[in-house]
């Protein structure tokens, strides 16, 4: 091909204008994210030294209210319903297991029937001391030091599962494929949905806490769900604790879980 | 060096496609993986590692088996490795090479992986393990292709690569020992939570590994006229004996463990495993047919007049390979996942995609051993084989 002088500088004109124009562009766009201003903290955001939350299966009336509370999070954070022809690789932050399961190597043969079928809502307890923070190789999973949440910055993780072989409380779910399709209910433009390949699980919702509100299942749970600062002597997780008797899952670990459990209890009697 | 894998026979050459049309295969199949995600592979959110990380773990063994036939060459001055070193370093290259290509296909977020490098984080037993791989690759790279260029022009290797064969010689266990700790310091994983993680990962790295050393060996005198030495074929042979029986007294020892203690919790993954648990024994006959092949090997190798006997030899050490491969390449990982957190049982199978994604890698590997092998051989060849140190 050849091309004569005047064609030339036709094609080279238009050039330069392209690139004076992608650099006004460029110019705005960058002025515009400027004026948006430093990231600022909401002052009406919960602040504590340590979340923690205490589970009083008492005061659950049906199973109906457990799934109010399962429903609630998964909804807000946009948890992809069970594909019906991959059941084993599903998405779950907040679920239920029976005590033999959710707490194993307590179970007991004569344990009364009602315990036994009582259907212990499970999450992530984001340990004082966690195993999957440990493994991750990339700070993709993290314990946020101001207030104890074990956090996933799913932009960060490679998908090594590292974390998934590491909590000893199954509390980690992997994205093995695209979950999009399969977020049934109304969409929650407020939170991010997931990429492919990426682990996920509970984070205390950090963000709602962030806005000054509770976590999303504590919301709907009529109380049954007690969360707060753990180290406030005047919290209504702290109010659990010193009232009844309460178990965490696995404590020989060392994990120190900060998910505690009122199995029977005052109410309850 | 490099032309003389493209000088061959026939036969040759028919290997080499064969092993690019795998290769060919396991890439479509990976790009099929790369678009639709993990979930094409039987892995779950209960067994959330599967064969990838299986062959990962076996692999890393066979690399770092390498050190069998360099340690009592360059430290003991064990003349009759000379001819067989150079095998053990360009095995050891290609096992790297397959160990990383494992751990990348088994990614979820493969274009983040460089994340590991940007975040460097140091409480993770996985940094570690990258450092060590690469580390090990470089050296045996390094020390090989030094060595046989040496050879090549019938000179002694140069001085400095003398600090380099002693470091590989330190470095080789540190590659599996870091590769146990990925299993052995995780709480709640009783299956792999065991202070002899290391010590098994070694035992049985350094019998499969000389175990496909002999195998080589003896293609290599079948396909070219160099000839390792009878030598060094029967010393391997013993190693492959003691480390064979070493390893199976370790599995022993976590069998006494688990059971004279009677933790359920340490019993659980074994009876999984051996016989099945709460009705689902899928693995069952896979690990019985491992248990028969390291019987039916060690009955052979304990006898010295039943090894010395080339083709018996071979046999016994293909035994130690594939009884080895199920044990580590699949029970291991997958028996430390069953039961789950939850004392639930979720079973596990390769899928189609996911088993020809790892027979891309494996004829990779393969590929590349088989092009390093065709160099050493060739120069061996012309040299008449005595490597000098």
């Amino acid at each position: 091909m050849s091309i004569n002088r005047r064609e030339f500088f036709k094609i080279a004109g238009f050039a330069a204008a392209l690139g004076l124009g992608g650099a006004t562009v460029a110019a705005a766009v960058k002025k515009e994210v400027e004026a948006s201003g430093p990231y600022l903290l909401d002052p009406k955001g919960l602040k504590a030294k340590r979340w923690a939350m205490a589970v009083d299966m008492a005061k659950f009336q049906s199973d109906a209210d457990i799934q109010k509370c399962i429903d609630a999070c998964h909804q807000v954070h946009n948890v992809p319903e069970v594909d019906p022809a991959h059941p084993t690789q599903e998405i779950k932050w907040l679920w239920t297991e029976t005590y033999e399961h959710a707490f194993p190597g307590n179970e007991d043969e004569f344990i009364a029937p009602h315990y036994k079928h009582l259907p212990f809502l499970v999450l992530c307890n984001h340990c004082e001391n966690p195993p999957c923070v440990r493994v991750c190789p990339t700070k993709a999973t993290f314990k946020r030091e101001s207030d104890g949440v074990v956090m996933m910055d799913m932009h960060r993780c490679i998908g090594c599962r590292f974390c998934m072989a590491a909590c000893p409380y199954g509390a980690r779910s992997f994205n093995f494929r695209d979950p999009r399709p399969f977020i049934k209910k109304e969409l929650n433009r407020e939170f991010p949905t997931r990429t492919k390949g990426v682990v996920e699980k509970c984070t205390f919702c950090y963000e709602r806490l962030a806005k000054g509100a509770m976590p999303a299942c504590v919301e709907v749970s009529n109380g049954a769900l007690a969360f707060g600062d753990i180290d406030d002597p005047d919290s209504d997780v702290r109010k659990v604790l010193d009232n009844n008797f309460t178990i965490r899952r696995k404590p020989e670990l060392g994990t120190h879980p900060s998910v505690y459990y009122v199995i029977g209890g005052k109410e309850h009697a | 060096m490099l032309e003389k894998a493209l000088k061959g026979g026939r036969t040759y050459w028919t290997w080499v496609a064969a092993l690019l049309a795998v290769i060919g295969i396991g890439i479509a199949c990976y790009i099929y993986q790369f678009f639709v995600g993990l979930g094409v592979t039987g892995m779950s959110r209960d067994v959330s590692w599967g064969f990838y990380i299986a062959q990962f773990t076996f692999l890393v063994g066979v690399a770092a088996s390498g050190v069998m036939v360099v340690l009592p060459f360059y430290l003991h001055d064990y003349k009759a490795f000379g001819k067989i070193t150079i095998l053990g370093e360009f095995l050891a290259i290609p096992a790297v090479l397959m160990c990383m290509l494992f751990i990348f296909v088994d990614m979820g977020q493969p274009l983040r992986v460089l994340n590991v490098l940007l975040h460097p984080t140091f409480n993770s037993v996985m940094f570690y393990d990258m450092c060590v791989l690469a580390g090990y690759l470089v050296l045996n790279i390094l020390v090989g292709w030094t060595s046989l260029g040496a050879e090549r022009k019938g000179i002694a290797p140069p001085k400095w690569v003398r600090p380099f064969v002693i470091l590989s010689i330190v470095w080789a266990p540190s590659i599996h020992t870091v590769t146990a700790f990925l299993y052995a310091g995780l709480p709640g994983r009783h299956f792999w939570l065991s202070a002899i993680m290391a010590a098994r990962f070694l035992s049985s790295a350094f019998a499969a590994g000389p175990a496909l050393l002999i195998i080589l060996a003896l293609i290599v005198r079948r396909y070219s006229t160099f000839d390792p030495g009878k030598e060094a074929i029967q010393t391997l042979g013993k190693i492959v004996t003691y480390f064979m029986l070493t390893s199976c007294f370790f599995l022993g020892l976590e069998f006494f463990t688990a059971f004279y203690s009677g933790i359920p919790g340490h019993m659980q993954s074994f009876i999984y495993l051996y016989k099945g648990l709460e009705g689902h024994h899928q693995l069952v006959p896979l690990m019985w047919f491992s248990t028969i092949l390291a019987v039916v090997a060690i009955g052979i190798l304990v006898f010295p007049f039943l090894r010395r006997n080339e083709m018996i030899l071979a046999f016994a050490a293909a035994c130690v390979f594939i009884s080895l491969w199920i044990d580590k390449g699949f029970g291991l990982i997958v028996g430390g996942f069953v039961p789950n957190p939850f004392e639930g049982i979720t079973e596990y199978w390769p899928t189609t995609p996911e088993f020809l994604i790892a027979a891309g890698v494996w004829a990779i590997g393969f590929l590349v051993l088989t092009i390093l092998y065709k160099i050493a051989i060739s120069v061996k060849e012309e040299s008449g084989g005595e490597a000098i140190h």
